[in-house]
C-alpha cells in the first residue's frame, strides 16, 4: 500500500519561495497570478494493514514540522 | 571544565567551536560522533554549526533523532548547559527542546556577514558577562535562519525572559538589521529554565586574535563560567 502526504506552509507562515515563483511567472508574462504557496510531497510505500494512525505519528515526529506546517494524507489505492 | 561537541555526518564548524572554548577555557572539547549514547559527566554540551545529513527534509531535521539525540534530551531535563550555534540551533528547535522554528531567509539567499546583535536579558546565565557591552558584532552563515514564532509561542518567551540575542544596528537599535526576516529580529532564545541557549550566529567566530574581532569572547566567558 501506498501513502503520499503533501505538506504545505501555515497560512500565516510567509512563504518566500512562493513568493519568487509569483514574481518570476509574472516576470513571464503570465498575468493573474495572484499567489503560489510552494509545498512539498512525499511518497510512502508501505507494508500492507499500516494504520492511518501510524502515518499520522510519523508526520508529527519527522515528516512536517507541526510549529509552521499541515500535512494531509492521502491514502493511494 | 569538561565540554563535548556533538559532530553528525555534514556538521563542519566543530573546530571552531572547540578553537574558541580551549581558547577561552584553557581545556580541549572531546569531539563525540552522533552515535554515541552517553553524555554523562559533562559540563557543557555544544551542538555546533554544519549541515547535518545535508539538510535534508529540513535543517536539524535528520539529527534531530539521531542515536545521542535521547541523551541530549536527558541531559536537557537534568539541567545539564547546552549550547547550540546555527545548524546546533536548528536542531534545539527541531527537538523541541526550544520553541518556534527556523524558516527560509525571507531573501532566499544564504547570507554570510558580520552582523550586530543586542544581548537583551544580561542577568541570566550564558549572557551574564554581556552587561557592559550588550551589542556584539559576530559573523553569520546561513540559509534557513528566519526565526519563527507565532503569537502564543512569542507571547509566551517574552513573559518566561527567553529572548537571548535580538538582531540590530551598530547603536543596538533592535528595529534595525534584521538580516534574514526573523520575528522581532530574534537571534537567539534560552530555553524556560535559562540551562540551554540556541543561536544563529556564530560567536566562536569572533574569540581568537586572527578572527580580528573579539567580540565574542564575553559570551564564552559567561557560558563557562561557574562551570566545573
Amino acid at each position: 500500500m501506498k501513502a503520499t502526504i503533501k505538506i504545505m506552509l501555515k497560512n500565516g507562515v510567509l512563504d518566500p519561495q512562493g513568493k519568487a515563483i509569483t514574481h518570476a511567472l509574472d516576470g513571464l508574462g503570465f498575468a493573474g497570478v495572484k499567489e503560489v504557496r510552494q509545498g512539498k510531497i512525499i511518497e510512502l510505500d508501505l507494508a500492507e494493514g499500516t494504520k492511518e494512525n501510524a502515518i499520522e505519528e510519523m508526520c508529527d515526529k519527522l515528516l512536517a514540522n507541526p510549529v509552521i506546517e499541515d500535512y494531509e494524507i492521502m491514502m493511494v489505492a | 571544565m569538561k565540554t563535548a561537541i556533538i559532530v553528525f555526518p555534514g556538521t563542519n564548524r566543530e573546530k571552531d567551536m572547540a578553537d574558541a572554548i580551549e581558547a577561552v577555557s584553557g581545556q580541549r572539547p572531546e569531539f563525540i560522533w552522533h552515535k554515541e549514547t552517553s553524555l554523562d559527566n559533562y559540563d557543557l554540551i555544544v551542538l555546533p554549526g554544519g549541515f547535518s545529513y545535508g539538510d535534508y527534509l529540513r535543517c536539524g531535521a535528520m539529527a534531530a533523532h539521531s542515536p545521542i539525540m535521547k541523551e541530549l534530551l536527558r541531559q536537557a531535563e537534568r539541567g545539564t548547559r547546552i549550547f547550540g550555534v546555527c545548524n546546533g540551533f536548528q536542531m534545539l528547535i527541531e527537538t523541541q527542546i526550544l520553541p518556534g522554528a527556523l524558516l527560509r531567509n525571507n531573501s532566499l539567499k544564504f547570507i554570510c556577514k558580520h552582523v550586530h546583535l543586542k544581548a537583551e536579558n544580561t542577568t541570566e546565565s550564558f549572557t551574564h558577562k554581556l552587561s557592559n557591552t550588550p551589542v556584539i558584532h559576530v559573523p553569520i552563515a546561513h540559509g534557513d535562519g528566519n526565526y519563527f514564532a507565532n503569537d502564543n509561542i512569542l507571547d509566551d518567551i517574552k513573559a518566561h525572559t527567553q529572548i537571548a540575542f535580538r538582531y540590530c544596528d551598530e547603536n543596538g537599535d533592535t528595529t534595525q538589521g534584521n538580516p534574514n526576516g526573523s520575528t522581532e529580529n530574534i537571534a537567539g532564545i534560552y530555553n524556560k529554565r535559562k540551562t540551554i541557549l540556541g543561536m544563529m550566529p556564530h560567536p566562536e567566530n569572533a574569540t581568537l586574535d586572527h578572527h580580528e574581532n573579539l567580540s565574542g569572547v564575553g559570551l564564552f566567558q559567561g557560558i563557562l563560567d561557574g562551570l566545573g
